[in-house]
């Protein structure tokens, strides 16, 4: 059996830090990068006697959450403990959701080469966060800042077929959350991590095979990758005849390997039990229409607005509205201009290069952005010199329209000029013409690329190539003495 | 001895008001009395002697001027040792929490000390609140003030004991499943369980939370009033705790014009695990009532037995659970001798834990397990619920049911019991515990040995008044 012959199955568990102010069992606050254990109090250290009360914020970003993510948020929930013992751990046992959960069935969808697929989302629970262990000289300290920070766990159904899917799953559903405000979404602060579970089986067999789980990757990019390789290391064992081990790995980013953690023999026990320290959770219709009502427009929704408002391409919309900023940025530019779709062209393949990504800001104003998309659309500049327009208003502003006239930007349409132009590069560039007539095609975008040049960037791209064409046909190289 | 020390929080209160002696005598009548006592009783495991009388000479200045803030204002009491206490050592009587210094109050610490009250010191218990007796304490041992050489009962024998013993007019325990009645009952104080949630349980250190409730021990139905008054109300800080229709249970009036209906309940007459004191205190209690025109009727209920089971599994499964927290990490006994972090936890809670609680600990953990918990957990929870209905059912055609408190009185210390016929000591009050109900011990008499017997009193949620005024009934008799 090769790797094409195998399918991965493939699911993730998604733990998102929800945007609270305060933590989820207490009044301590949720800024990151404080000093260590600055942020704690008795109820998120466990001390003896202390007792958690539910902070009704995260509920309700959970309920927006689910309600985003199309689910079925249910009317009476509850909480329960899952007990073990570890350091991060104060109570040695986490307040989560294993029972009922806040919201079940709903689904993101992701773009595939196939078309669009829906992704099933099984369930969504509120839970508090552990301590962070700190490894240092031989020691291991903790910190309790983040014990207690609210979070949900969000599992995908198991039908994710390959890393590229997995990034694109989390990629969406972080841009949904981010642009509901649930989540501030910044990976590398590990506001949004995932746990995957892999396992790979012939094609078209409806059996699943043995699953491994890589815990906590924290990007897309790892993501992807550490399913590559498992997927791959997983086909390569039953190839050679050998058996996939139900265990848990990590991905090692150095080497681009996902190694064994500890083996799983058997499923862990934690021994589930209601919270007996925080009543049910009671959501009604009207709170959770409330909540619905307060979700802004979704990421899908408005790529397709936009893709139908401003005649965008359904790509460049999603591109734009993977961050809400961005597509708000787009918007304001669009809105005030006659060529939506070149300030989107500017935007996507230029501007965004010189932009600060998180979260996203513009050095340059949306006002700006749609002048040179005017300038452009109009035919007072070609691409290039918009392209340089662009570069110099994200150095310092200016009006880009007085700019081309006082400085003599505007594209040459005149034909007289561009001939001349182009009698004076064809002299210049013999060995160019002759290649040209000897059938190298190529040589013809060189003698463009200098008429360009000779015009300072100023030639109407379309109408020299045009008369480029016309006037080599008839060209006749004068034989050298 | 000062004879001040006899008197009721009621009578102190007065007497402070009159200004016949102020609080700073007062708690230095009632510290001298501890000092008289503590040799034989042994009810106190720390005095917080310097802080009270600085608390009392705070209330002094405050009736000077006439800004008293009311019933408990510069009144002694005790605290069982597992209500957390900023800057005074709590700790469960157990060596796991020997050096604990908790960063804050309970929620009744705060309550009862911007009353004024004066906190003379925190009273020995079971370790952990687990056991009948106080002898499962590691701190040290408490006798029954009536006689020395009987158990005070338990889990919150020393503040029964301190109660009992005149060292203070009124104490706070905590009660699971008879851990306050039950002491009550043997040392011949007033017991109060009153509804699940109405006092915070924020800063009490938890047994079994679907179960613990803050409980009152004092010498007389009003002190019991008085104090329940200043406690019950909702916290912010327990989600579990609910706010009381009433709040003054001092002046408690009757509730409506009609005869008392009161339930006897048959299977905690005639079992036979009832001594016949017991049933005779019994038997009297339901004839005083008859007297005073009550209506009474005879119920049953579903088996002690099922009961007292349901009760093991549930609070065994929740105290494993809220004990394990006690890992040696960050507070509390850690093992000195650990080579990785499994032994760490291991050695710090073999060491910390005595036989009782690693009993609990690991009957608890076992009834959780994946393939054992609906075989006994779940059934102990159904089990549960169907006592729960029945004691509704009942409470909804009479106004009280009466039963014993205990089986038994008071048992000699260092019986060779087996921890199960010492749970038997919870056989007539864990019904209530179930339940939610509030349920009141109520001293009544004495048997041949001279030893407290005592009736339990349990009504419909929120009836504590109901049942103070009928313990009123019950002590007007004693007297």
């Amino acid at each position: 059996m090769k790797l094409s012959d195998f399918e991965a199955v493939i699911g993730l568990e998604v733990h998102v830090e929800l945007k609270t102010a305060t933590k989820i069992f207490c009044s301590c606050p949720t800024d990151f990068g404080a000093e260590p254990n600055t942020r704690c109090c008795p109820i998120c250290m466990g001390l003896p006697g202390a007792m958690p009360t539910l902070n009704r914020r995260a509920v309700e970003l959970a309920v927006m959450a689910g309600l985003a993510l199309h689910g079925t948020v249910l009317p009476l929930c509850r909480t329960d403990r899952k007990q073990y013992f570890y350091p991060d751990l104060p109570k040695a046992y986490q307040i989560s959701q294993a029972g009922v959960p806040i919201c079940r069935n709903g689904y993101l969808t992701i773009a595939t080469p196939d078309g669009d697929r829906d992704i099933g989302i099984t369930r969504i629970h509120i839970e508090e966060d552990a301590a962070k262990l700190i490894h240092a000289d031989g020691r291991t300290l903790v910190d309790y800042n983040r014990s207690g920070v609210p979070l949900i766990e969000i599992v995908s159904e198991p039908q994710l077929r390959s890393g590229k899917e997995a990034a694109d799953y989390l990629r969406n559903l972080r841009s949904i959350l981010v642009s509901c405000g649930i989540t501030d979404g910044k990976m590398q602060e590990g506001s949004l991590r995932c746990d995957v579970n892999v396992s790979v089986r012939p094609l078209g067999s409806a059996k699943l095979g043995v699953r491994t789980e890589i815990k906590n990757l924290n990007s897309f990019a790892f993501t992807e990758k550490a399913i590559e390789y498992e997927v791959r290391r997983q086909c390569e064992l039953i190839c050679r005849g050998e058996a996939v081990r139900m265990e848990t790995r990590r991905y090692d980013a150095a080497s681009g390997k996902t190694v064994l953690m500890r083996t799983k023999e058997r499923a862990e026990d934690y021994r589930f039990m209601t919270e007996p320290d925080l009543p049910p959770i009671f959501l009604s219709e009207e709170e959770i229409e409330t909540l619905g009502n307060a979700l802004p427009e979704l990421p899908e929704a408005r790529a397709a607005r936009l893709s139908k408002t401003y005649g965008l391409p359904e790509g460049d919309a999603r591109i734009l509205c993977e961050d809400a900023l961005l597509a708000d940025y787009f918007e304001s530019a669009a809105d005030v201009c006659a060529y939506p779709r070149l300030a989107a062209n500017l935007l996507l393949s230029e501007l965004l290069r010189y932009c600060e990504s998180e979260p996203f800001s513009s050095p340059v104003s949306a006002r700006r952005l749609s002048v040179l998309a005017e300038l452009m659309g109009e035919g007072t500049v070609n691409s290039s010199t918009a392209k340089k327009l662009l570069l110099r208003l994200c150095e310092g502003d200016f009006d880009p329209r007085e700019t081309v006239e006082r400085e003599g930007l505007a594209q040459i349409l005149d034909t007289e000029l561009l001939t001349r132009a182009i009698m004076e590069t064809l002299a210049e560039n013999p060995r160019a013409v002759a290649d040209y007539k000897n059938g190298k095609t190529a040589a013809m975008r060189s003698l463009q690329g200098r008429v360009m040049a000779r015009t300072a960037g100023r030639a109407e791209p379309v109408l020299t190539e045009h008369l480029l064409k016309q006037i080599l046909e008839e060209y006749e190289v004068e034989p050298h003495v | 001895m000062n004879e001040l020390v006899r008197r009721s929080l009621t009578e102190h209160r007065a007497a402070l008001d009159r200004r016949e002696y102020s609080s700073v005598e007062l708690t230095h009548a009632y510290l001298n009395e501890i000092e008289r006592r503590e040799p034989i009783v042994g009810a106190f495991l720390t005095l917080n002697t310097e802080k009270a009388i600085q608390a009392a000479a705070q209330a002094d200045a405050r009736f000077a001027k006439g800004e008293g803030r009311g019933m408990l204002d510069g009144i002694p009491y005790a605290l069982k040792d597992n209500f957390c206490t900023r800057g005074l050592r709590t700790t469960c009587a157990s060596k796991m929490l020997a050096d604990f210094m908790p960063p804050y109050d309970a929620s009744v610490v705060t309550r009862l000390s911007d009353a004024g009250a004066i906190l003379l010191g925190k009273v020995n218990m079971d370790e952990f609140a687990m056991g009948s007796t106080t002898e499962t304490s590691a701190l040290g041992v408490t006798r029954n003030p009536v006689n020395p050489d009987y158990v005070p009962g338990g889990s919150s024998g020393g503040s029964a004991a301190a109660v009992a013993a005149l060292e203070v007019p009124f104490a706070l325990g905590s009660d699971t499943g008879g851990s306050v009645r039950q002491p009550a009952a043997f040392c011949g104080v007033l017991g109060m369980k009153p509804t699940y949630g109405v006092i915070s349980r924020y800063g009490m250190i938890a047994l079994a939370s679907s179960l613990d409730c803050v409980g009152l021990l004092t010498r007389t139905s009003d002190d019991c009033g008085a104090v329940l008054s200043c406690l019950v109300g909702r916290d912010e800080k327990d989600a579990t705790s609910v706010m009381h229709p009433n709040s003054q249970f001092f002046k408690n009036e009757r509730i409506s014009e009609r005869p008392l209906r009161v339930a006897v309940v048959r299977e905690l007459l005639e079992d036979d695990e009832i001594s016949p004191d017991i049933r005779c205190a019994t038997v009297r209690a339901i004839e005083v009532l008859r007297e005073r025109g009550a209506e009474l009727g005879e119920v049953s209920l579903p088996s002690p037995e099922a009961a007292l089971a349901a009760y093991c599994v549930i609070s065994a499964a929740e105290a494993a659970s809220n004990l394990a927290r006690y890992d040696g990490i960050r507070y509390g006994r850690t093992t000195d001798g650990a080579d990785d972090l499994f032994s760490l936890y291991a050695k710090s809670r073999s060491e910390g834990f005595g036989v009782e609680v690693k009993r609990r600990i690991l009957f608890g953990t076992y009834m959780m397990t994946e393939d054992k918990r609906d075989l006994y957990y779940d059934r102990a929870r159904e089990a549960r619920g169907r006592i729960g209905e029945r004691m509704h059912q009942i409470l909804r055609q009479y106004d009280l049911i009466l039963t014993p408190t205990t089986p038994t009185a008071a048992f000699k210390r260092g019986s060779a019991l087996t921890p199960t016929q010492r749970r038997r000591a919870d056989l007539c009050a864990v019904y209530a515990s179930l339940a939610g109900l509030p349920a009141l011990s109520v001293p009544f008499g004495r048997n041949t040995d001279g030893l407290p017997l005592a009736v339990q009193l349990v009504g419909a949620p929120y009836s504590e008044g109901l049942l103070l005024e009928t313990a009123k009934c019950l002590e007007e008799v004693c007297q």
